[in-house]
């Protein structure tokens, strides 16, 4: 017997079945496509400026800084203004999402570089496929348009997210994935990103930017 | 955790003290303290012959023992309409765990159940069940109050010794650090484990020290014996009692472990 | 069995680990930090506890049809373009690793955070074969330096303070100023970031664990602060997820309400700050990722515990929150349980696998407090199923002889009320008169153990039922 049908053997064993009771089955299938969901905090049950004003919060307990804007025309000013603030070069990195791609880079003086990160990146821009509230998370999806590597190797990255995408819950945000990508299909990779990189690890003692981005920005776009 | 809702409650109910082996041999003052809070409380008071809830064997793996000495104990306490003991550890033995003793007999199990059901641990049953909300009793001075494990985990007694002892004239409880964590008794574990259960209690020690409280109590022998032994052995001249005996008013006897001649002291 | 045990010498152990000043200044880090921030974070969501019982009742619903959402697990993976592979053990699992590194040529591989790598051992294995494994996460990173397992599992290397670190950092990166600084932590974390960049640009395969697996969709999913699980699992060619089976969840929804206890019960976290959703190899559309993506399911003695008292053990989450918790644990540290999970739910996983005969300290190291159980985050009865193997010891007459004579002997008297009182009385009278004098003895012949540390109280001489019989029984009965 090859080891999976030896482990399928004594699972089915163990629980006293064989495998193909059709109630079994029923039940799976059901679960499967109903995809029901559990207890959801209230915490993320608002909506408008409220739940902006959550997200913002939890983002900020995250240890992430948020800021602002009123239009995606604005957001390369912003972000401009963040770096300098912060003593960083003038460099940025960030895919070929259409979403950063219209915005007006050549207003600011900052030089930009296209593509995934080979690790040597300081500076580096996603766009978030959305928002949760409950916790200040950032969900990311990976593609051409928002390399995952972005996410990880720049010391410092920036998440420009909508503002309408900014949901209550996780719940919320897998409906949009599921009608996006189709039901029982996901992207390669989703990231939930809450906050910078850390680790505790010597003497339980919170230090920022373990292996990952050191400082995390969120650009809050209004449209 | 269930009260008896007061119109269905006899006005003076009839109580089986399952006293407990360590009260029994080691420290009776705390089973008769036990004995007059409930009188005072309008409780008829009865002790039948018993002897242990079966808890160490239980907790060696011994089944067959333990149900053996469950079965005397269900039959010993059947008339009563309250089963209440001076110990969370063994009244959680019988409201917890004596059910599942018994899964796969029916006849048992519903006369396991019928005890369960009807069984407290002192402090929660004065207060939870009787409505008692102030003893008679005066202490004169500053006492701290451990948590022991089973009545805190398994029975919810927390806030209940507290808003008793909060009545007793000329007593002020401070809080300990970690008062809620394990003091490192553990039945068998202490000897067993003797040098994890020495560290453990050495921690325990020290926060009680740290209140500067003249005076700690607990509602389990178990775990008193064993801070007793510990602040004894390192010179602390810290006094350890059931906090029955301070709610009964009941301090004449010497604290656990200390001497019996006053002139020592 | 696979890494080797000393569960067998946990009393040593245990005895060492006390006299260890600088372990136990380093515990003193996980009684204060890890307590206070998991009760902060529950206090803060008034449907913590219901979430605990969703995550329970979603981690049963799923071990009771294992079978099927195993095969809808597979029935995904392959079609979004992975590979997945069974192990029945440890061996097995290892060779299957080592076959896809040897495919791809591999000479380094990076490594997540996993604690069923550290179960099979697969370190060594690579290194037996010429394939050099690099932990990522920085405790592990350090304790892999030391050639040690890690004693906690979400915090590896806590065990260790700062300067123990220092000193392994100037053992191994030669390559460094010797005159560096090194004196604060930061200064640490530092260089192990830089110095593991360079590790994560140049593997060639990435090993993750998962910490939950998703039916629905063919999902690994990862859990961690730093980072460095997706750059292991990003940049290599070739990523593989090692898994047992019983990290399997239904739904995206399921996972989430998981995932809301999961961080909350570690470390006081609202959310871990990645939680990293995979889902086969890299596509057409993307910019990065692995070209190649395989799962390793390990079985290893899960199904067998399935339709046991033990199945319950399989809704672990791997949180931590019961070892933070746990007086014992506090107290010597996670080493002195001897194999690789310690704490209460080693207590209790540790003997079914590798065997109760020699895990068999394990369950009894305990004082049965309770702590555990009240924090886990899916609710496994801890104690009870630490309870259920000194039964089964106790059937197997595993339990030691001087135990299972005394418990005998006192059995003999508490099951016959009249000679237990007629030998308690005569007992304690004889123990209270030599014990008058002091109120105390500082050594009983029965209690070493117990007078080793302290005083055993005198008893007051009479007992209970000798004195409620003279003053009460013409009234009572």
């Amino acid at each position: 017997m090859s080891a999976r049908d030896d482990i399928f053997a004594n699972i089915r064993r163990s629980l006293g079945v064989n495998g193909t009771e059709k109630i079994r089955h029923q039940i799976v299938a059901d679960r499967l496509e109903r995809s029901p969901k559990g207890v959801i905090p209230k915490r993320g049950q608002v909506s408008g400026e409220e739940r902006i004003a959550l997200f913002k919060t939890m983002v900020e307990t995250s240890l992430a800084t948020v800021t602002e804007v009123s239009s995606a025309a604005e957001v390369p000013q912003s972000i401009a203004l963040f770096l300098r603030n912060h003593n960083l070069p003038a460099t940025l990195r960030m895919g070929d999402d259409p979403r950063l791609n219209a915005m007006p880079w050549s207003d600011t003086a900052l030089e930009i570089a296209h593509g995934p990160s080979e690790g040597r990146d300081l500076n580096a821009v996603s766009h978030a496929f959305g928002g949760i509230a409950e916790s200040g998370t950032l969900a990311m999806v990976s593609s051409a348009d928002n390399p995952s590597t972005l996410n990880f190797l720049p010391d410092n990255h920036i998440i420009v997210v909508s503002a309408k995408d900014i949901a209550g819950d996780y719940e919320s945000v897998w409906n949009r994935v599921r009608f996006a990508y189709g039901k029982g299909s996901m992207p390669r990779t989703v990231n939930w990103i809450t906050g910078p990189s850390r680790s505790g690890d010597i003497e339980q003692t919170l230090l920022l930017g373990a292996h990952g981005p050191r400082r995390l920005h969120v650009v809050v776009v209004r449209d | 955790m269930s009260a008896t809702p007061s119109s269905a409650r006899p006005a003076h109910p009839r109580v089986g003290l399952f006293v407990t082996c360590l009260v029994d041999l080691m420290r009776p003052s705390v089973g008769f303290a036990a004995v007059k809070l409930l009188e005072d409380a309008g409780c008829v008071v009865d002790a039948p012959v018993q002897t242990c809830c079966g808890q160490p064997a239980y907790n060696s793996g011994d089944r067959g023992t333990t149900r053996d000495l469950a079965m005397r104990l269900i039959e010993a306490f059947q008339g009563y309409d309250y089963v209440v003991a001076p110990s969370g550890s063994c009244a959680g033995m019988i409201k917890a765990h004596y059910p599942e003793l018994f899964e796969e007999d029916p006849n048992w199990r519903a006369k396991a159940d019928a005890l369960a059901g009807k069984t407290y641990e002192l402090i929660s049953f004065l207060v939870d069940v009787l409505g008692v909300t102030k003893v008679g009793a005066a202490f004169d001075g500053a006492v701290t109050y451990h948590d022991s494990c089973s009545g805190l985990r398994e029975l919810g007694v927390k806030r209940q010794p507290r808003k008793l002892l909060a009545s007793v004239e000329g007593l002020t409880l401070v809080e300990m650090k970690d008062s809620d964590v394990c003091c490192g008794f553990g039945g068998t574990f202490a000897v067993k484990y003797s040098d994890i259960s020495g560290a453990i209690v050495e921690a325990k020690a020290k926060n009680i020290e740290e209140t500067q409280a003249p005076t700690v109590l607990a509602g389990d022998l178990g775990c008193l014996m064993n801070m007793a032994g510990k602040l004894s052995r390192d010179g602390r001249s810290i006094q350890v009692r059931h906090v029955a005996e301070v709610l009964a008013g009941m301090t004449d006897e010497p604290p656990i472990g200390a001497a019996k001649a006053k002139a020592i002291k | 069995m696979t890494v080797h045990s000393t569960s067998p010498q946990f009393k040593q152990n245990a005895a060492r680990a006390l006299n260890d000043h600088q372990l136990q200044k380093a515990l003193g880090n996980v009684k204060q930090g890890f307590i206070d921030k998991r009760q902060m974070a529950a206090d803060k969501l008034p449907e913590f506890e219901a979430l605990r019982d969703a995550a329970r009742d979603i981690k049963n619903h799923t071990l009771e049809h294992l079978d099927l959402y195993l095969e809808s697990y597979e029935e995904k993976v392959k079609a979004s373009g992975g590979h997945v592979h069974f192990a029945r053990d440890a061996a097995e699992a290892r060779e299957i690793i080592l076959g896809i590194c040897r495919e791809t040529n591999a000479k380094t591989v990076t490594k997540g955070k996993s604690m069923i790598s550290e179960e099979i051992g697969i370190n060594h294995h690579l290194e037996a074969n010429g394939i050099t494994p690099v932990e990522t996460d920085l405790g592990e990173y350090i304790i892999q330096l030391r050639n040690e397992l890690p004693s906690h599992i979400i915090a590896p290397a806590v065990h260790l303070n700062a300067t123990q670190v220092e000193e392994d950092f100037r053992r191994v990166h030669t390559h460094l100023d010797a005159k560096r600084d090194l004196s604060e932590p930061v200064q640490l974390l530092t260089e192990a970031r830089a110095v593991l960049r360079e590790r994560f640009l140049a593997a060639d395969v990435g090993v993750t664990g998962a910490n939950f697996l998703v039916a629905e969709t063919g999902t690994s999913i990862i859990v961690t602060n730093e980072g460095n699980g997706d750059l292991t699992q990003i940049l290599p060619k070739t990523h593989i997820v090692l898994a047992s089976i019983e990290k399997l969840v239904p739904t995206l929804e399921d996972v989430s309400q998981l995932l809301r206890v999961l961080a909350r019960s570690a470390t006081g976290q609202e959310m871990s700050v990645y939680t990293t959703f995979s889902t086969g190899p890299r596509r057409s559309t993307d910019a990065d990722g692995p070209e190649n993506y395989h799962v390793v399911l390990i079985d290893n003695g899960r199904s067998s515990m399935l339709g046991t008292a033990f199945e319950e053990m399989l809704r672990c989450i791997r949180c931590g929150a019961c070892m933070n918790h746990c007086p014992v644990y506090h107290a010597v540290g996670g080493h002195a349980y001897g194999w690789v999970y310690p704490g209460p739910m080693g207590a209790v996983l540790t003997p079914s696998l590798i065997g109760v005969d020699k895990a068999g300290h394990l369950p009894n190291a305990s004082t049965f407090c309770g702590r555990c159980e009240s924090v886990c985050p899916v609710r496994i009865p801890l104690p009870k199923l630490m309870r259920h193997w000194r039964e089964r010891e106790f059937e197997r007459h595993l339990t030691p002889a001087t135990v299972r004579s005394g418990l005998q002997l006192w059995g003999f008297f508490a099951k016959r009320p009249g000679l237990y009182r007629f030998a308690t009385r005569a007992a304690m009278g004889a123990l209270s008169f030599a014990g008058r004098q002091r109120g105390r003895f500082t050594w009983l012949p029965m209690a070493k153990g117990w007078t080793k540390y302290r005083d055993f109280p005198a008893p007051q001489g009479e007992t209970f039922q000798q004195r409620w019989k003279r003053e009460r029984s013409g009234r009572a009965a």
